[in-house]
């Protein structure tokens, strides 16, 4: 087996490339195909907020204090007289972030600890992997809390602290493919050859685990926009008057009895978004790996 | 797990006893953990709710904020004002029968005065010496002339503790206090509940009727809500303004509600390290400007439903020292925008910290939005609470949203926080005027004469605006129409003694 | 085997090291000093010195960590600033209602997991396979907090069914006990039961595919009599084995449960701790929760090597 690379041409219609054999795969599930939906729906939601939105997320209005859905406002207004519908919508932008630049530190910061730590192995191997075991040990929400309050409420404080927290699942996972790539024919032939050990993991190791590592971190943008919620929701995230789903909730949970209407939508609009990329990722693992799938 | 063992304890004992004549217990919803149950070494506000329950104080406070007698039963000041003679009532217990007489006051004193981590002795700090005069009467020697003295013996520093048990537990008595109050400490487990019980003893024991009080805690407002409307609760603090009409519509539960001796406001750092080096913080007018652009009865109908009362001086409208020659001034753009203009400002931004919490969030939101309107540009800056104490103190702030309890002496809700050498004065605002009244406001124990010095220093605050007063909180409860007899006091304390069920 | 418990016993000790550095790092880290979060609003000077100086506050960090770390040694884990009691005194108190909290919470996820789980292996493709999964997603989906709130708002505030919170110990009430925490173990145990749903559903398809199924369908065996008997018994040891790992995914959540439904256990604990700045709360809690998990881990591993006569090579 040669080192997959997208450039690779093949012309026999039998072996068509595996990527594009998953993604067709991708395509055919529905579940998937609805996740993808969802998730592009809010970018566009996200992105297009100033556009979209019928009025101003942090515009306020004393004369329409916590008022019910209404055609004026779809979905009510909040406790100091702001459109819920265009705190929703822009909202979406601090959840999708989150979501996303959370993995990303995650994956900048794991996947290279879990590439030495797998291919360099021993002592520090054995130190990596003690302090990945004694983070997974501390529970993860703990973690990111902890985290947040130290480096103080903020948005991109507690995309930090949901990164960090979250990293550990990304050293061990990097780890594991390495360790099961490295004894592969395809790297014993690369490091015959004599290629520096730089280029086999870059080349050879790190093009053959991405799609585990890809499937976990669509999985683990779901998990980091709940975390987002739940850091605004212990008022460690996102601060007034920007929106975010989390804070709404905050807010919304002194009202509950008087303008349900406030908790609903914004925890809709995070299951819905969590669910999409929870169906995506899902979609993506069985996509791309078949044994999944019995 | 000691609660666990004590409660299968007490269900064989109830068990083995057969059926017991019903117990009456008062179940209350704290919104808050108290911290350790010791008058010497408590901070917390909540944590006094409790001592009302089981710790009786030389005297107390009425309604109207007038003196009452409780463990002393009169008092004399000499006429240099330095010294002052309490009569001792007789005849009182403490829970562990342990008699109360004038060496056990003069031993809490002391405590409240030397021990190690007292918060109290700040407090009551002009007494130089405690002395015992007879039996039943002692005699404070004060170092300096020091009015609200008196006051000060009306919360946890006039609280009396069984010397005897203070002295077995030490710095651990917080955790199985013994007082003089009606009911007795029995049981606490931490974040969830406390327990008192009747104390048989107690020297008004005509006026106890339950056999327990439970204080459960309970932080969220809907949810101390919901449960006393499902009967787990029969009385609840701190209802939330907005829930308030709720429960007048509601026939199944009662409200009471007084205006609070807190107040809420604005600290501008004037002067506290280079954070001060801005217009808000240099330039009185802008100040003044930042003041006429909030509306302070829209901040009170929007956030609280109109429930709280504005204010504009550290004691409500309400209060007997409140100086009526300095009104509550009406919102004006068009002046708040004049004044700008004339400090050359036309625009002036500054960072506004407060703490994290909804209705700090909303009060910021609303004053943002309102002071926009005046050319105002206004950050918010959310932090946590202990942390921005830190923030505060450091002088690390531009403007901070925060409250003050409230004290029963005006005293306690200005000297410390806007004298010159305050040691809450994070704005290190310091003006020599203000700090003579203060000091002279403190030498005389005659009403009139200490509103006309206060009156002073509201004129010169009202010129200077180092803290924007915003709005003084009431105090809301609701309850089960089955209990009877309570009485609300602005010091937001819930006293149980005269409670009842129907 | 006795040599590989060893080496993972020896791993413990590093692990746990590594645990106390990073906790007790971050503690001390947090901006905000605890003396002056603990001294009230009057924010009295001396008392803050003495709080200092009581809990060594003022010592340099290295110093601070080595007395930590002794008193650990010695099964001491410190003193609550905030209310005066012994960490270890407060862990105790708390462990039973979080104990009970994540059991019920567990056994709503068994209840709900492992039929699911089965069902839809039993009925892979079907509408019913279908079903299972969409309600896998939904638990994954949905933030408990939120759950919770709309199961106050429905059953305690529309309805007046359950309390909105309220914790009865159960040897006082064990009806009152039952009713304050069905809502809060339903919330808690609605994300674990997809998660073992999935466990179930993987390790019945794989077994369903062996050959000794086979041979128990041969022998004309009822299918109900071969799933449930020869099909289920085998796939729970993995099953179970992997929900011993849902450990720390319970605390996370319990976290927040705890916070919604006001119940006093270890996340109310930990989050009240962390905010007060009561390190040694927090501290104790995280090494307290720490070791657990590891120590779960560890007997989850073993069981599973034992089962797996294959990883023994």
């Amino acid at each position: 087996m040669a080192a997959i690379t997208l450039d690779r041409t093949t012309t026999e219609p039998a072996e068509t490339k595996p990527w594009r054999r998953a993604l067709g795969r991708l395509v055919k599930r529905r579940g998937a195909m609805v996740g993808l939906f969802v998730v592009l729906f809010f970018i566009a939601v996200a992105i297009l907020a100033p556009l979209i939105s019928p009025y101003d997320p942090v515009a306020t209005n004393w004369g329409l204090v916590r008022k019910p859905p209404s055609a004026a406002h779809w979905f009510g207004t909040d406790e100091i007289g702001r459109d819920v519908l265009a705190r929703v919508s822009w909202g979406a932008r601090a959840s999708l972030l989150a979501g996303v630049v959370s993995v990303c530190i995650s994956l900048a910061c794991g996947v290279p600890i879990g590439l030495v730590s797998g291919y360099v192995g021993g002592f520090l191997d054995g130190l990596l992997m003690r302090i990945t075991d004694a983070m997974l040990a501390c529970p993860f929400l703990i973690l990111a809390i902890a985290l947040a309050a130290f480096l103080g409420p903020n948005l991109t404080n507690a995309m930090i602290a949901i990164g960090i927290s979250a990293m550990p699942a990304f050293i061990r996972l990097t780890r594991a493919q390495v360790l099961n790539a490295k004894v592969e024919d395809y790297v014993e032939a690369a490091r015959a050859v004599g290629n520096p050990h730089l280029r086999i993991v870059l080349r050879h190791i790190l093009p053959n685990i991405v799609a585990p590592i890809m499937v976990q971190a669509t999985l683990a943008i779901a998990a980091a926009i709940i975390a987002e919620a739940s850091l605004s929701f212990l008022g460690l995230g996102q601060q007034p008057p920007a929106p975010s789903w989390g804070s709404m909730l905050n807010t919304a949970k002194n009202f509950l009895s008087q303008a349900p209407w406030m908790a609903v939508w914004p925890g809709l609009a995070i299951f819905c978004v969590v669910l999409a990329f929870n169906l995506l990722g899902d979609g993506l693992r069985d996509a791309l790996d078949p044994r999944h799938r019995a | 797990m000691r609660g666990y063992r004590t409660l299968i304890l007490a269900g064989a004992i109830a068990a083995w006893t057969g059926a017991a004549a019903a117990e009456t217990t008062l179940h209350i919803g704290l919104a808050e953990d108290p911290d350790i149950l010791d008058p010497t070494l408590a901070r917390t506000f909540v944590g006094r709710i409790v001592f009302a329950g089981f710790c009786d104080k030389l005297f107390d406070i009425a309604p109207d904020l007038k003196l009452v007698p409780q463990l002393a039963t009169e008092y004399k000041w000499s006429p240099d004002n330095k010294a002052l003679t309490l009569t001792l009532r007789q005849g009182v217990k403490f829970q562990d029968g342990t008699p109360f007489n004038a060496e056990a006051a003069k031993f809490s004193l002391d405590r409240h005065l030397t021990m190690k981590g007292s918060n109290r002795k700040n407090e009551i700090s002009a007494v130089a010496k405690v002395e015992v005069v007879d039996d039943h009467t002692i005699k404070l020697d004060l170092s300096e002339p020091f009015a609200p003295l008196i006051a000060q013996l009306t919360d946890r520093a006039g609280m009396m503790v069984s010397p005897k048990a203070a002295k077995e537990l030490g710095d651990k008595f917080g955790t199985h206090p013994v007082c003089a109050g009606p009911y007795k400490f029995a049981e606490r487990v931490a974040q969830d509940h406390i327990t008192l019980e009747r104390f048989a003893d107690y020297w008004d024991k005509a006026n106890v009727h339950l056999d327990k009080v439970e204080y459960r805690i309970i932080p969220d407002s809907t949810v101390r809500l919901a449960n006393l409307r499902s009967g787990q609760l029969d009385l609840i603090e701190r209802v939330a303004a907005t829930d308030v009409a709720g429960i007048k519509q509601d026939k199944s539960l009662k409200l009471a509600s007084i205006v609070s001796l807190a107040y809420q406001g604005i600290t501008i750092n004037v002067n506290n390290g280079p954070l001060s080096k801005n217009p808000l913080g240099q330039d009185a007018r802008v100040r003044k400007a930042l003041e006429l652009s909030i509306d302070r009865d829209a901040i009170n109908q929007v956030v609280f439903n109109g429930e709280f009362l504005p204010g504009n001086q550290w004691v409500s409208p309400e209060n007997p020292y409140y100086a009526k020659s300095v009104p509550i001034p009406k919102r004006d753009i068009a002046k708040a925008k004049e004044l700008l203009k004339e400090a050359g400002q036309p625009n002036p931004s500054f960072t506004l910290m407060l703490p994290v919490g909804p209705e700090n969030e909303q009060v910021s939101q609303v004053i943002q939005s309102m002071a926009k309107e005046a050319g105002f540009d206004i950050k918010l800056q959310a932090t946590e609470f202990a942390r921005s104490l830190d923030l505060s103190e450091q002088g690390q702030m531009q403007a901070f949203d925060i409250g003050w309890s409230g004290r029963t002496d005006p005293d306690g809700n200005i000297y410390a926080l806007i004298s010159c050498k305050g040691t809450l004065n994070d704005g290190h605002y310091c003006n020599e005027t203000v700090d003579k009244e203060l000091n002279l406001a403190r030498t005389t124990s005659d009403p009139a004469e200490r509103l006309k010095h206060y009156t002073a220093v509201a004129e010169q605050l009202a010129k200077d605006d180092p803290i924007i007063y915003l709005y003084h909180r009431k105090w809301i409860y609701a309850f089960s129409p089955k209990v009877t007899g309570f009485v609300p006091v602005p010091d937001g304390l819930i006293r149980v003694k005269g409670v009842s069920f129907k | 085997m006795l040599a590989y418990l060893l080496r993972r016993l020896a791993l413990i000790v590093p692990t746990l090291f590594f645990v106390s550095v990073i906790i007790f790092g971050l503690q001390q880290l947090l901006p905000g000093d605890p003396a002056l979060a603990m001294a009230g609003e009057e924010r009295d000077p001396q008392v803050i010195a003495f709080i200092r100086h009581k809990y060594h506050l003022d010592q340099p960090l290295p110093v601070r960590y080595g007395l930590w770390v002794a008193g650990v040694l010695h099964g001491d884990l410190g003193e609550s600033i905030r209310i005066n009691r012994p960490v270890l005194d407060l862990i105790l108190e708390k462990l039973p209602v979080t104990a009970e909290l994540a059991g019920l919470a567990m056994c709503f996820a068994l209840l709900i997991g492992i039929p699911a789980g089965v069902l839809s292996a039993v009925k892979n493709g079907t509408v019913w396979d279908y079903g299972a999964n969409v309600f896998a997603l939904w638990g994954l989906s949905t933030p408990n907090f939120w759950l919770g709130f709309l199961m106050i708002l429905l059953f305690s505030v529309q309805l007046g069914l359950l309390p909105a919170s309220g914790f009865v110990s159960p040897f006082e009430d064990l009806r009152q006990n039952l009713g304050a925490m069905i809502m809060p173990a339903f919330v808690l145990g609605n994300a674990i039961a997809a998660v073992m749903m999935r466990h179930t559903r993987s390790a019945m398809l794989q077994v369903m595919s062996t050959d000794y199924i086979r041979t128990a369908r041969a022998k004309g065996l009822v299918e109900r009599i071969v799933v449930l008997k020869h099909g289920l018994r085998n796939a729970l040891v993995p099953v179970v084995t992997l929900g011993a790992l849902e450990f720390g995914q319970l605390l996370s959540g319990a976290v927040l449960t705890e916070q919604v439904f006001t119940i006093p256990g270890f996340g109310k604990l930990i989050v009240d701790a962390v905010f007060n700045r009561d390190y040694a709360v927090v501290q104790g809690v995280v090494l307290f929760t720490a070791t657990a998990y590891i120590v779960l881990n560890l007997l989850a591993d073993i069981a599973y090597f034992l089962v797996n006569p294959r990883l023994r090579a």
